[in-house]
């Protein structure tokens, strides 16, 4: 069996195709360019663009007010250092990681059905990680310091304390937005090629033309490109687990109870990839709507995402029950009693409502009829975008809300300027996101034409 | 230049234009085509070499940067650890043997490629802007020591292409 043939799970379900029917090379182009050369666009276009950046002006001035106030603006104190600022980074680096799971490890694994998802999972990727870079400065509180923390050649003689996992996340982070910029803008050039040749006004011409760098499609660069392409499709896999497992080194190296364990690092990165691919459908269901693109974006691109998301929740789900089994199993007073206080404390109706979200709502993906329906998709999808944030803010603020002590016990919630802040982000986002559909081809051009079925007028001339 | 309508008749063309002698040539593709490269000719890449290059440079080279922030430049003794506590560097060469090898990646391959150019001569055949969206093209070089416009046209012509036209420059 090939490897992207998914599993027929009943005898009704037949194996859904990976494009529409009739499509040649030049339909495929015509229609990927026409979406930003020549089709109007539309009216939901702009009006999602600018509520979005409504947003953006929200999260300006909550910015403008943090710098001129300080920090003190949001709910955190002591204990609670790490309030939402550090939920909203984890989330938001997490849902970056669908984009290069798809695009470099299913690459390597030679599923085909990754061309038509892959451009904008990695636009996704990048946007993500842009929100999630700016929530640890905001949160320096003097994050004009910023570069304080590359190894810069400092009149001071400071240097970094690289046994720090701070310091760690400023690599890891800095590392994967590059590579993924990289990745994104290599993948870009045959398309920008295709536009510059495609676009009739003379502006378009000159800036595609500029992004393309003179692209025009030799073998020998192409065999040059694919090598590239390969590789650092190689070196991104190994970087998209590295990059959770840093940030989720932040918490468990600490001693805190519920942060200190060795299930952080997978458990992180299957969260990730989780809330990714969610991120990923309910991006992806709205776009292929809007823009007709229903043969590109199958079913079948639909219910894989959501196989996935069904298999990540399962690690996730694991995570949740192994932290609990390990709190009760290590004879650990602190961490038991933190697990307890996590369940039915203060905070509990978060944990439950974490549990409903992330573990219980997707296992609804086990029915085939609800895998291949795209509204429940788009549901669970939202159910499980939620769901992470929200164990986010159950590991970071109920562990440090309880610490060993009692007297340094106490209560954090988000003000008006977190939820600015969190609000001002997603609007950042997808603000970004809109930019992108309308003015670079969302899904590649070239690798679409690569999975078509080869042109049957073979007969010379 | 020539043009064809699909991958397999322009593989056919350039093995033949390559069993004729003919070394100074190039085919375009608006899509990777199997083996193209090497019927042109082009067993190997560079790019593997530099990748593995930038790789090394970027993990010898974090390496060494921690080395020398925590032991030679700013010694800090945290609680009586060694100061080449080499298994939390770990993590920071780790990311820039990934960065440096990605760097070196692409942009040894914009430099393999020559890119950016923005002229070429390719782009004055007017038809040349479909080679990024639905035709295949197979270009022999003037510079080519069997290049003869009479000869060379003609077995351009044998080789069942869509059209045969003069690259000027």
């Amino acid at each position: 069996m090939p490897p992207d043939e998914p599993e027929v799970t009943s005898e009704t379900e037949s194996p859904l195709p990976l494009i529409g029917p009739g499509y040649d090379y030049v339909a495929v182009t015509d229609k990927i360019s026409s979406i930003v050369l020549t089709q109007p666009t539309p009216r939901v276009w702009y009006i999602g663009f600018g509520i979005s950046f409504v947003l953006v002006l929200i999260l300006l001035y909550a910015v403008a007010y943090l710098f001129s106030v300080g920090v003190g603006v949001w709910g955190i104190n002591i204990p609670v250092a790490w309030g939402f600022a550090i939920v909203n980074f984890v989330w938001w680096i997490g849902i970056g990681h669908a984009g290069t799971l798809i695009s470099a490890i299913l690459l390597l694994m030679r599923q085909k059905w990754r061309n038509s998802i892959n451009r904008f999972a990695e636009a996704m990727t990048l946007f993500a990680v842009a929100c999630a870079g700016m929530f640890p400065l905001l949160h320096l509180g003097r994050p004009w310091f910023f570069y304080w923390l590359f190894p810069y050649p400092s009149t001071m003689g400071i240097q970094p304390q690289f046994r720090s996992p701070l310091v760690w996340d400023v690599f890891a982070v800095s590392t994967y937005f590059t590579v993924s910029l990289l990745f994104w803008y290599l993948g870009l050039i045959p398309d920008l090629a295709t536009l510059r040749d495609r676009a009739r006004k003379r502006l378009p011409r000159f800036v595609y033309g500029i992004l393309a760098m003179g692209w025009r499609g030799s073998a020998i660069h192409w065999h040059r490109y694919e090598m590239a392409y390969l590789l650092l499709a190689g070196l991104a896999t190994p970087l998209v687990v590295s990059v959770h497992t840093v940030v989720s080194f932040d918490f468990s190296i600490a001693l805190v109870p519920g942060w200190h364990s060795t299930i952080f690092p997978p458990y992180f990165v299957a969260g990730a990839i989780y809330s990714g691919f969610a991120m990923v459908l309910v991006l992806a269901i709205p776009i292929r709507a809007l823009y007709g693109l229903e043969d590109f974006i199958t079913l079948r691109h639909l219910r894989n995402m959501g196989e996935i998301m069904l298999a990540t929740g399962l690690i996730v789900a694991y995570g949740y029950l192994m932290e609990t089994f390990m709190a009760w199993y290590s004879g650990n007073l602190y961490e038991w009693s933190m697990m307890l206080n996590r369940m039915f404390g203060s905070y509990g109706y978060m944990y439950w409502l974490l549990m409903l979200f992330n573990v219980l709502v997707p296992q609804t993906i086990w029915i085939p009829r609800i895998r291949t329906n795209v509204p429940a998709l788009f549901a669970i999808s939202l159910s499980v975008l939620f769901g992470m944030w929200l164990e986010r803010y159950v590991i970071i603020v109920v562990s440090l809300s309880r610490d060993f002590l009692p007297t340094a016990w106490g209560q954090y919630a988000g003000t008006i300027w977190d939820y600015a802040t969190l609000a001002g982000s997603i609007g950042l986002f997808l603000t970004l996101m809109f930019l992108f559909i309308r003015f670079l081809p969302m899904i590649s051009i070239f690798e679409m034409r690569a999975i078509l079925p080869k042109p049957d007028n073979m007969s010379p001339r | 230049m020539a043009e064809f309508e699909n991958p397999d008749v322009l593989l056919a063309a350039a093995r033949r234009a390559y069993e004729e002698g003919y070394r100074y040539m190039d085919a375009y593709t608006p899509l990777p085509v199997e083996g193209l490269a090497e019927a042109l000719g082009r067993r190997r890449t560079w790019v593997p070499l530099i990748v593995l290059i930038g790789g090394l440079i970027g993990c010898l080279g974090g390496f060494y940067l921690q080395y020398w922030v925590a032991v030679l430049d700013y010694p800090i003794n945290v609680g009586g650890r060694p100061l080449n506590s080499w298994p939390s560097f770990i993590p920071v060469t780790f990311e820039l043997t990934v960065l440096v090898a990605a760097l070196f990646a692409v942009f040894g391959l914009l430099a393999l490629c020559g890119l950016p150019m923005p002229y070429h001569p390719v782009f004055n055949v007017r038809r040349f802007e479909l080679a990024s969206r639905s035709r295949f093209f197979l270009c022999i070089e003037a510079r080519d020591p069997l290049f003869d416009r009479q000869r060379t046209w003609q077995f351009l012509e044998s080789t069942c292409p869509r059209g045969v036209y003069d690259v000027e420059h």
